[in-house]
């Protein structure tokens, strides 16, 4: 018999007190692996989903990180709108003067390209329009140029699937301006599908329902990212919806187009629609919430956003920078204040070993005078205490860790659709690798003063009958 | 003939709580032969456990020499007396001290493990079947009667093929009958493996089974000075 099957036979021998202690122990090593795994996974979802492609998200001023949580996460409120001007000045002059034409906005605006164009080149900057909501879920205005450039997945090749349907135009003859497309997500707890037709509520998801709907033409494929839980409509039919017009004053007011005269609520149910069924906005009319960047070469990112930041009206974020911040500032600290506590959890797990061996001591010394009567050296008898401390520590970490992986497995399914991470019962974080070494170092201080005192054991006295 | 255990001018004091020590042990002489058979007679208190916890190295004399099969015990350090101990002596006690967490057979097994390192399985059935406990050898201690349990308790003391058996009242907890098989038992196989056997006994019915029977307190001259 070599020693761990002797200290297997002690440990099975005190067969309620051992399983208790591991069982102790496998609970602070389930919790410390929970706190890893959940860091994991926010970590994963905040650094995968800071970005789909672009640069930079230009906004209002105020808080880069707000502005950072309410474009790219669709969390936290918009910190206030962007005239439709800033926009522009990230479009060339052929497209301003495109979009100044179509919209009815000032003349001037025609004679130069955007301030910001140069840096944008191949690039693109897609308006977003947040504000209304579809149930609990975010509803975003944008174009479909939102579909077409945005970019998914670990390596930003991927591009936007549908599972059925496509994405939004911004004119149909079937559903006018009043298109949508919705997230996975939204499509599965909304219980939405191809045809169906919502109307979203201003300002909070409990607040007054629009007049206007939105027909659903598509719903994506899941992604991981916050997409999957938006419901994005086309841009010019949530400039439609009452109370998204900016207010004008008389100065502003643009010359009334032909278009102007149509009917703002026309009855397009039954017959075929038509561009000039609906007035759309002018562009003095017209507000962004943010703009979603991305420079032709990444290289010209930092200079445009200082340009921006420079300006009196507008901010531009690197979405991946505020939530390193974020992490570093906020969950980061968190996580160690967790782990901190947990570690503790180990700790007193690891005196419960001290106590139970130690407390068994008393029981055990007539087996440790008969080892030694049988030529067991002092050493060989310390091991053996020190093995069954091992084997505690081994089976409580390895217990501890099934545990937390398998509630893990068990919630993978909800954890991937709350954050679009993809956990199962082996994924792991690097730093789970030091929970067995660390768990070793604590058994073993713990082992010291049991095995202490199993080296000072009197032979003589502890034989004598 | 061989001598395999000569005690030779060996004191032992134990110190006193109050300060001081006391003598238990001043024996001038004392010879085992080579498989000779010797029961020890000694009052409770007389220091007979002690002379085989000396015997067995698990105590350190405070003077003279104790050798056995030619090994000076007192110039061993601590770890050679526990090598020594675990190749040269078998040792029954008198509360059997089997290791609860244990099996029959494992304790048996256990009797090897600490000298050769590793425990013949084949010896310590053979072992269990001489004692008549091959039935049991996956019972543990608290499943065995009291006299299979010194059985198992001989098995052991033999399993490490030892030069000296040190066998300290071994039927002084068991019933007369199984003392008797016991006793036999103790001497038949210390016979058959020719290893020397030194039994400390009060009982003289059980000392008049031996070819030879010392006196404690004629050879240790601290019980017959007073």
């Amino acid at each position: 018999m070599n020693l761990i099957q002797i200290a297997w036979r002690n440990f099975c021998h005190r067969a309620l007190s051992s399983i208790l202690t591991t069982l102790s122990l496998s609970l602070g090593v389930g919790l410390v692996v929970l706190v890893l795994s959940v860091y994991g996974v926010i970590s994963e979802a905040f650094t995968r989903n800071a970005s789909v492609g672009y640069n930079l998200v230009v906004g209002p001023k105020g808080s880069p990180l707000q502005l950072t949580l309410n474009s790219v996460f669709y969390l936290s409120q918009p910190i206030e709108n962007l005239p439709y001007t800033e926009y522009l000045e990230f479009l060339s002059k052929e497209k301003r003067t495109e979009l100044v034409d179509r919209f009815r906005g000032d003349e001037s605006l025609k004679e130069r390209g955007g301030r910001y164009a140069p840096f944008i080149g191949d690039g693109y900057a897609i308006p977003l329009a947040l504000g209304d909501y579809f149930g609990e879920f975010r509803v975003v205005g944008t174009t479909p140029l939102f579909f077409e450039k945005l970019r998914h997945g670990p390596t930003l090749e991927q591009e936007f699937t549908f599972s059925i349907g496509r994405a939004f135009k911004e004119f149909s003859e079937e559903h006018s301006y009043f298109e949508a497309v919705v997230g996975s997500r939204v499509a599965k707890e909304m219980n939405v599908g191809i045809g169906d037709e919502f109307f979203p509520t201003h300002g909070d998801p409990t607040g007054h329902g629009h007049d206007l709907g939105f027909t659903i033409v598509g719903v994506m494929d899941p992604t991981g990212t916050p997409n999957d839980r938006a419901a994005f409509v086309n841009l010019e039919g949530f400039y439609l919806m009452d109370g998204h017009a900016k207010p004008l004053e008389e100065s502003d007011t643009p010359e009334e187009s032909e278009q102007s005269e149509a009917v703002e609520s026309a009855d397009v149910s039954d017959r075929v629609a038509k561009p000039d069924d609906y007035r759309l906005l002018s562009i003095a009319e017209r507000e962004v919430t943010s703009l979603l960047v991305r420079t032709e070469n990444i290289i010209f990112a930092p200079s445009m956003q200082n340009a921006i930041n420079e300006g009196f009206r507008a901010q531009a974020a690197a979405p991946v920078g505020e939530i390193n911040k974020l992490m570093g500032l906020i969950v980061g600290p968190l996580k160690n204040a967790m782990l901190i506590i947990t570690l503790i959890t180990c700790i007193v797990a690891a005196v419960g070993i001290l106590v139970a061996i130690y407390n068994s001591m008393n029981d055990r010394r007539r087996d440790i005078a008969v080892m030694r009567a049988l030529g067991a050296r002092r050493t060989t008898v310390t091991n053996i205490i020190i093995f069954e401390s091992l084997l505690v520590a081994v089976i409580g970490a390895v217990v501890g860790w099934v545990l937390a992986h398998a509630a893990i497995a068990a919630y993978s399914g909800t954890i991937e659709d709350q954050t679009g991470v993809q956990v199962g019962f082996l994924t792991t974080t690097g730093n789970e690798i030091w929970i067995l070494p660390l768990v070793v170092l604590l058994a073993l201080i713990a082992a010291l003063l049991p095995a202490w005192s199993a080296y000072r054991t009197d032979v003589g006295s502890n034989l004598s009958d | 003939m061989t001598k395999t255990l000569e005690i030779t001018d060996v004191t032992k004091s134990f110190p006193q709580p109050a300060g001081g020590s006391i003598q238990v042990l001043d024996i001038p002489k004392l010879v085992v032969n080579e498989g000779e058979q010797v029961a020890l007679i000694g009052q409770s208190g007389g220091g007979k456990t002690t002379l085989l916890h000396l015997i067995a190295g698990l105590l350190s004399a405070d003077g003279g020499s104790i050798s056995v099969d030619g090994i000076n015990l007192t110039k061993l350090s601590e770890q050679g007396r526990d090598r020594f101990r675990a190749h040269s002596i078998g040792y029954v006690f008198q509360t059997f001290n089997l290791l609860p967490a244990f099996t029959a057979l494992e304790n048996v097994r256990l009797g090897m493990t600490f000298g050769a390192g590793k425990a013949d399985n084949q010896r310590a059935r053979e072992l269990l079947n001489r004692v008549g406990l091959s039935e049991r050898e996956n019972y543990r201690p608290g499943q065995l009667s009291v006299g299979q349990q010194q059985r198992v308790a001989i098995a052991r003391a033999m399993a490490a093929k030892p030069r000296l058996l040190l066998a300290d009242e071994p039927t002084a907890n068991i019933d007369p009958k199984s003392a008797e098989s016991v006793l036999d038992l103790i001497g038949e196989s210390c016979r058959n493996e020719n290893i020397a056997l030194l039994m400390v006994t009060h009982d003289m019915q059980i000392a008049s089974r031996f070819g030879r029977t010392d006196r404690l307190d004629e050879i240790n001259l601290v019980v017959s000075k007073t």
